[in-house]
């Protein structure tokens, strides 16, 4: 009997990066100002769940103008959705097996 | 079983994460009973342009099966119907784009976003199909099918957009393309389907969404 934790990713193991995760999964780009207005955090969280989530390799950042303020877009790697599907499948999995 | 309720209530958040980043939330329910009001004043205007016309409804009625060899009552006042159609759509537009606005202002969320665009797209669609086929019925006069047509492909291009808005919207849709399949089996009556339709669900379906969202607010 194989356990159900290993599969859980330790790199989603927080509300923030879930969040983030989510909403990257149902868009193909979302800009930090909306990001922060969807998981309600303030910029220096985000920007620090960001950072990991980039270092992982889960999420692309894409720095862009609109006019003359930084418009900053992320969108999710084909890694990052890979791994935030198992993740999902996992938590299924341990909901399923603790009935 | 704690751990188990944990694992849930991730899965919630994560759901309702994807939903509201991907639906257009500020719509408000103003809006609604705004567009409402302007379609019962339209259909006012459109009443008496009807009633002031010396052919009655059941004359009307006929048009419907006429092989278009007489001189038909929507050649008559379709002309001035279809200004006072055109109107109506703008100043429901214009005032239902105000509060819409408005809320947004409020709710601190871009009203130009991507869940607005994909929401005007997927309205856009049946909306479009729709007119060019109403379009055709007109050349064809079969005028008594027109009222009962806008109400059904209104109804679809609504139930497209509620899955990128409020989810409630959807209830309005299946209320207007019920009323318009209704409408087809009482062609000359087209005007009070299209002022219940139009209107008074409008108002309904506005005055529960405002009720629901945003009394608290």
């Amino acid at each position: 009997m194989k356990n159900p934790i290993e599969n859980l990713n330790k790199t989603f193991d927080s509300r923030v990066r879930l969040g983030i995760m989510s909403a990257l999964m149902v868009n193909t780009e979302i800009n930090f100002n909306d990001l922060k207005e969807l998981i309600r955090v303030t910029d220096g969280n985000l920007a620090s769940h960001i950072k990991a989530l980039e270092e992982s390799g889960y999420i692309k950042v894409n720095k862009g103008f609109v006019g003359r303020k930084t418009n900053t877009v992320y969108s999710a790697t084909k890694a990052g959705e890979k791994a935030f599907r198992e993740h999902l499948s996992a938590l299924e999995q341990m909901i399923k097996s603790a009935k | 079983m704690n751990d188990q309720n944990h694992h849930l209530d991730t899965l919630h958040d994560i759901k309702q994460m994807m939903e509201r980043s991907s639906r257009f939330i500020s719509l408000s329910g103003l809006s609604g009973i705004a567009a409402g009001t302007c379609a019962l004043v339209g259909a006012w205007f459109a009443n008496n342009v009807i009633e002031g016309s010396r052919y009655s409804v059941a004359n009307m009625r006929s048009m419907a099966r006429s092989n278009g060899t007489d001189i038909s009552i929507g050649d008559w006042m379709g002309n001035e119907l279809v200004q006072i159609a055109a109107a109506t759509f703008v100043a429901a537009f214009v005032f239902s784009f105000i509060f819409t606005y408005l809320r947004s202002k409020k709710t601190n969320t871009p009203i130009w976003g991507s869940q607005a665009r994909r929401l005007m797209i997927n309205v856009m669609i049946p909306m479009i199909a729709g007119a060019i086929y109403l379009f055709a019925l007109m050349q064809n006069q079969a005028y008594g099918l027109i009222a009962p047509g806008c109400l059904i492909f209104y109804g679809l291009a609504v139930l497209n957009a509620s899955k990128y808005t409020l989810p409630e919207t959807r209830y309005l849709g299946y209320g207007e393309i019920l009323l318009g399949i209704i409408n087809l089996w009482f062609i000359g009556d087209g005007i009070y389907f299209w002022a219940l339709g139009f209107g008074v669900f409008h108002i309904i379906y506005g005055t529960a969404m405002w009720w629901k969202y945003e009394r608290s607010s």
